[in-house]
């Protein structure tokens, strides 16, 4: 169970770590810097098991990895969103951030301070008792099982990330 | 039986067998890039999974983003780099923004480049396919060569008609935004075609693959040709090279035309790159600078516009115009030309060749109350400093209009 951290649409990396926050190679220093302009309660109040929940294409803009370790520094559970801008869905791939796609309804009708949880392939909110069906594509489950891409790497060939 | 598009023919060549849209791929890459922010973030991910990197001719590491270093933060994460790039023998650009130093150099048509920034879709104007990543894609190329890609879908963009006189690329391009919206071509590529493509050159196609970053793109690509050619004899670097097109029969996710002879000086207007408008309908709104700088727009070609409607006259007083030529060879030729010596002597601040004041680091953070024109790709809320200050995107043209006005101008008044 987790708290909703609740967000708009195109929240882009520029929110997430402000370029000029993010001279820093501490992922910890980042979870510190998260959204600290756009909603700067955020990273003081944030607890690991949270959840963030955001409208269309979060993610956008910049390469920037750092918007994925900031949240992966502050223990995010999970972003549910309707979209994800494809760097950075690449990005929590590779380590590991578990992002889902909840239908708008759901989105919509979640607000800010609900509690989440996941069980299986559902994600409940509790607080207004709605669920979805969300899923994991295979590729993403493959590389977070090995806890990152790094870690599949170790063990593994990067073609065996073709393999079924 | 379907053809096949040029992205397709091009992953299946470097992936040794013919790949279909939508599969999974992993796919050898011709070059690397990452930069003084990205770069910092992919070495302790490299240490993890590899010791010598698998050829480090193909990787170029620059520093354009941070550089020379605005503080003690930025410069420490320089000397960590160079110390890597000593350790596995790659070698450091320090010759502008990656991405025209790629394409003035190094990238070739019908290559696969991977960069860890998201603008290096720019390359594709070179009929490479080049796509943004994050730090650790770039970490896992430098060690394996490789990378693991979704085959995507192409969105075919024609180009008809010819451009009226004080319209640029970055007019279409911004056109382009408007009607796809900044996530309407996700995850897929945005190829261009149509009649008029001929007449855009390599560095016009530069800057409308660059912004295909901006509508949340793979990337932009524009088939090599004649052009390319020309370029690449222009930069002393031609090698015959394949043309390569998508087939007749191609199944294209979604085609758009555009009669670019309609398309009118634009801006897009803050926070949001979609949110375009004629720059009829917002002049004379005050500004307080103008960056005429970036991988999108500051090329010689670029850097002449601005000459040629601002040579003889001043820039407005108080306003802060400050020129980032985008490479070392933009910025020998532009002083070779006289621009530089004509822009400073209307008063223009002329910064080295880098990000420059695009990301908000440097060499002209905004403050609260400004308000800003920039010819570079990107208008975020706090994208160049204060989340307060307003950034409106537009064409050199525009740009330099609004610099002699303090206020935005239609650039079409300016023509003789």
């Amino acid at each position: 169970m987790g708290k909703v951290w609740k967000f708009g649409n195109a929240i882009n990396t520029d929110l997430i770590t402000p370029g000029r926050y993010n001279m820093t190679i501490d992922r910890m220093e980042l979870g510190k810097i998260a959204f600290i302009e756009h909603r700067p309660e955020y990273a003081k109040q944030v607890k690991k098991g949270d959840f963030i929940v955001a409208g269309r294409n979060f993610g956008c803009g910049s390469s920037r990895e750092t918007a994925v370790y900031a949240l992966l520094a502050n223990g995010i559970s999970a972003v549910v969103a309707k979209s994800y801008a494809r760097i950075f869905y690449r990005n929590a791939i590779n380590n590991g951030l578990l992002l889902l796609i909840a239908p708008s309804d759901f989105i919509d009708k979640t607000e800010d301070g609900d509690a989440l949880e996941i069980t299986g392939n559902e994600i409940r909110n509790s607080t207004k008792n709605i669920s979805a069906a969300v899923s994991v594509p295979p590729l993403m489950k493959k590389i977070r099982d090995a806890g990152g891409i790094l870690e599949f790497l170790q063990t593994h060939k990067i073609e065996d990330l073709e393999k079924p | 039986m379907a053809g096949e598009t040029l992205v397709q023919k091009i992953f299946s060549q470097n992936a040794g067998r013919k790949l279909s849209i939508g599969e999974l791929a992993i796919v050898p890459v011709d070059y690397v890039l990452a930069h003084d922010t990205t770069c910092a973030w992919a070495i302790d991910p490299f240490h993890q999974i590899a010791e010598k990197v698998f050829d480090p001719k193909k990787i170029f590491l620059f520093f354009d983003h941070a550089f020379p270093a605005p503080n003690v933060q930025a410069s420490l994460l320089h000397t960590k780099i160079r110390e890597f790039a000593q350790e596995q023998g790659i070698q450091i650009y320090t010759d502008g923004v990656c991405h025209q130093v790629m394409a003035e150099r190094f990238t070739y048509p019908n290559t696969f480049l991977l960069g860890a920034d998201s603008h290096t879709p720019t390359g594709g104007g070179m009929g490479a396919i080049c796509i943004g990543f994050g730090s650790t894609d770039a970490a896992v190329a430098m060690a394996t060569g490789k990378a693991w890609v979704r085959v995507p879908e192409t969105i075919r963009i024609n180009l008809e008609g010819k451009l009226p006189a004080g319209v640029y690329p970055k007019d279409v391009i911004l056109t382009i935004a408007k009607k796809l919206s900044s996530e309407g071509a996700n995850y897929k590529v945005v190829e261009f075609g149509g009649s008029a493509i001929k007449d855009f050159d390599v560095p016009s196609r530069l800057t409308l693959c660059n912004m295909c970053a901006e509508i949340g793109a793979k990337t932009g690509i524009v088939p090599a040709d004649k052009r390319t050619e020309e370029y690449l004899r222009a930069q002393n670097r031609y090698k015959p090279f394949k043309t390569i097109s998508s087939d007749a029969h191609a199944q294209f996710a979604e085609t758009h035309t555009f009669d670019i002879s309609k398309i009118v000086p634009t801006l897009a207007c803050p926070p949001d790159i979609d949110r375009d408008v004629p720059v009829t309908e917002i002049e004379g709104t005050p500004i307080t600078q103008v960056f005429l700088g970036s991988c999108t727009n500051c090329r010689i070609e670029d850097l002449e516009v601005a000459y040629n409607i601002m040579k003889g006259k001043k820039v407005s007083p108080g306003l802060k115009f400050i020129v980032t030529p985008a490479s070392r060879q933009v910025y020998e030729l532009a002083l070779e030309r006289g621009y530089l010596m004509e822009f400073s002597r209307m008063g223009a601040i002329i910064a080295p060749p880098g990000c420059g004041a695009c990301l908000g680091r440097h060499m002209g953070v905004l403050d609260d109350n400004d308000v800003c024109v920039s010819t570079s790709n990107r208008n975020f809320t706090g994208r160049m400093g204060s989340p307060k200050a307003k950034i409106y995107l537009a064409s050199p043209a525009t740009a330099a209009a609004s610099a002699l006005n303090g206020k935005i101008t239609d650039p079409r008044k300016y023509l003789k």
